[in-house]
């Protein structure tokens, strides 16, 4: 078993908690918790429900024919751009904000790398009641000016993270320690499959309704439960956490994951974690991390502001060091040119993001009756700034 | 007797310890620093390693990190400068680290290598308690006559509380607050039924608040229940803003004392 965490967190050697001991209380609240409250059967009815009408689910599994035809085998897409806000990330974040509220907490805080997070954890806020403080890099705040917008609409409070190199990283670190100052009433909303032990554990399970329908659309679509391959793009890791999920023990099936390569792993501009990275401990967990020979944090590049995390999620770098995944990094023109190929070929503009797992496909060696999942985790709207810049220069 | 013991033995109120960051405010200003504070009648240095994402720290404290980086100050350059440490301080010394740059020197070697130097004991506050115990550190930390000292906070259960005492070797750092370091306000009647609370569970380690405590006012209140007290942040501002730092040094302690 891959995706089975044991008593302390860990996927193998990978995981755990690794928090000052003011943390502690609220890790264990969770840990204890979580488990008990998201299998309860009211809890699961209303989750159920809020996927079905709030979010939009199940989302579609789109079979790319143009695509399909240009590489050789049957590729179908898992639309999570067609979630409610633009992405996967709304299923976790909705799960979440129930189990807060379960817990009794009034107040959430979430960081945010592209937005995307921010704005579901706004969302989720709003819907459910509770107040929510999104913390977001400067720079990140500057690139993705439309998300600022859609959360402070959505009544959330947006405060810059203005260390480090002010993006992701530095906003984990600033929600953290946000937490660890108000923690009475607050439950941190985290964002990916990363984190002190239950948080990788918890979002994987929330995300694992990606897998859960691609198996059942699958069935009926052609009449087995399982792709042969399945390509998500990897920052934190969640929506490839989702979409593996149900086939992480499926030997049949191929798991790739798409890393941020930026300007490619040996640049130093990167933010390709398992092909670079090293054994290290981040925002409380161990996992597979750019650090220097003394363990200091490497910055995280990539085009994409969602995927420059020096980081990865304990279930991936699981799964990379076990060689159950396939982990590649897709550099920034790859990722470019394949957003534009999707958007001209069949009339989506993915996210970013999702563009670097659609830059695995031309890598594939695949039969003509194979089938290939790629995970669309979000819709490009919030990229249009980058996009217009590169067709400006095109 | 280790000096962290005989300390305690010599002296069971009013410890002031203050925390400094290696390499700040200059890259060799680390061991002048720790003697200046001996010098002006400091009990103990927690020195701090710098990382680049100090979760449990506040800005000023990472700020001094991030200069202290900036510097050139890495684990092997602090070992090589704390090779004299014996020849020109004898209060105890405490290295206080984030756990990824001591697990990626390896936990071994950093604990022979802060032995060799002569430091007295190891702060490492996101180690978690189970892996202290699964990894046996308590072996190494012992075989090299370090000690190891743990975190507790008002939050912290009794019976963690005693566990906790039970794991640790020096000192237990009470934690005053559950936020980061460097806060600023005064002590409030619930930490301070806190300090009364753990210091009447008569636990085997002396205690020492860290957190929050920045002068004398409340330094005073921090000791009143507990052995003594660390002081960080408010010390690392003076550093920062100082330009002579011997005389700084001097007024510092001497309004936290006199």
């Amino acid at each position: 078993m891959y995706k089975e965490v044991n008593e302390h967190g860990y996927y193998g050697i990978y995981g755990g908690a690794y928090i000052p001991e003011m943390l502690q209380k609220n890790v264990d609240e969770l840990r204890v918790k979580y488990l008990e409250i998201t299998q309860d059967s009211s809890f699961k009815a209303e989750f159920e429900d809020l996927m079905r009408n709030y979010v939009g689910r199940p989302t579609p599994l789109f079979h790319a024919k143009k695509l399909s035809a240009k590489y050789g085998f049957k590729i179908y897409l898992k639309r999570e751009d067609l979630c409610h806000t633009g992405s996967h990330k709304l299923n976790n974040v909705i799960g979440q904000a129930l189990l807060a509220k379960r817990l009794g907490k009034k107040k959430i805080i979430a960081e945010t790398g592209a937005g995307q997070h921010g704005v579901a954890s706004a969302t989720a806020a709003a819907l459910l009641g509770l107040e929510c403080t999104v913390i977001m890099g400067e720079l990140d705040m500057q690139r993705q000016q439309p998300n600022v917008m859609r959360m402070k609409m959505l009544g959330a409070e947006v405060i810059p993270a203005t260390t480090g190199t002010k993006t992701l990283n530095d906003a984990c670190n600033e929600a953290i320690r946000y937490w660890m100052s108000n923690n009475e009433n607050t439950h941190y909303l985290l964002g990916s499959v990363v984190g002190p032990h239950p948080y990788p554990d918890m979002v994987a399970k929330f995300q694992s309704i990606i897998s859960e329908e691609i198996a059942k659309q699958l069935l009926n679509l052609e009449g087995r439960s399982h792709p042969d391959a399945i390509l998500a793009c990897v920052g934190g890791g969640s929506n490839a956490a989702g979409a593996f999920y149900h086939f992480i023990d499926d030997q049949r099936v191929a798991l790739y994951g798409a890393e941020a390569g930026g300007c490619g792993p040996d640049s130093g501009k990167t933010a390709a974690t398992l092909t670079i990275g090293t054994d290290g401990i981040i925002h409380g967990f161990k996992t597979i991390l750019m650090q220097t020979e003394d363990g200091q944090v490497c910055d995280a590049h990539s085009i994409s502001a969602g995927l420059d995390y020096p980081g990865v999620g304990p279930l991936h770098a699981h799964l990379h060091s076990t060689r159950r995944g396939v982990y590649l990094p897709i550099n920034d023109e790859e990722a470019i040119k394949a957003a534009f190929e999707l958007t001209r070929e069949e009339g989506i503009i993915p996210a970013l993001e999702s563009s670097h797992a659609l830059a695995l496909l031309p890598k594939l060696k695949m039969k003509p009756t194979d089938i290939v999942v790629v995970n669309l985790s979000g819709r490009g709207d919030k990229d249009m700034a980058t996009y217009i810049e590169v067709m400006n220069n095109m | 007797m280790s000096r962290i013991k005989a300390l305690f033995a010599s002296k069971s109120k009013k410890i002031l310890s203050v925390y400094v960051t290696a390499g700040f405010p200059s890259l060799n200003d680390t061991i002048s620093v720790i003697e200046e504070l001996e010098c002006n009648g400091v009990d103990m240095v927690e020195l701090g390693i710098p990382y680049s994402d100090p979760i449990a720290d506040g800005p000023t404290i990472q700020e001094s990190s991030a200069i202290a980086l900036q510097n050139g100050m890495r684990i092997k350059v602090l070992f090589e400068q704390l090779s004299e440490l014996r020849q020109r301080v004898s209060i105890p010394v405490v290295l206080m680290s984030y756990f990824n740059p001591v697990n990626v020197f390896g936990f071994e070697k950093f604990c022979q290598y802060a032995s060799n130097v002569g430091v007295d004991g190891l702060i490492i506050p996101d180690l978690p308690c189970y892996e202290y115990e699964a990894m046996k550190y308590d072996k190494i930390v012992n075989k090299n006559n370090l000690t190891f000292n743990m975190l507790i906070t008002s939050e912290t259960p009794e019976d963690r509380i005693r566990k906790i005492d039970k794991m640790t070797s020096g000192f237990i750092y009470m934690v005053s607050t559950t936020a980061t370091t460097g806060g600023t306000n005064g002590i409030s009647e619930s930490q301070i039924s806190y300090f009364k609370k753990v210091s009447e569970m008569n636990l085997k380690n002396p205690l020492m608040v860290g957190f929050g405590v920045h002068n004398k006012q409340t330094f005073e209140e921090a000791t009143s229940f507990c052995n003594g007290a660390i002081i960080g942040s408010a010390f690392i501002r003076i550093l920062r803003k100082s330009s002579n730092i011997e005389n700084s040094i001097k007024e510092f302690v001497s309004s936290l004392k006199g």
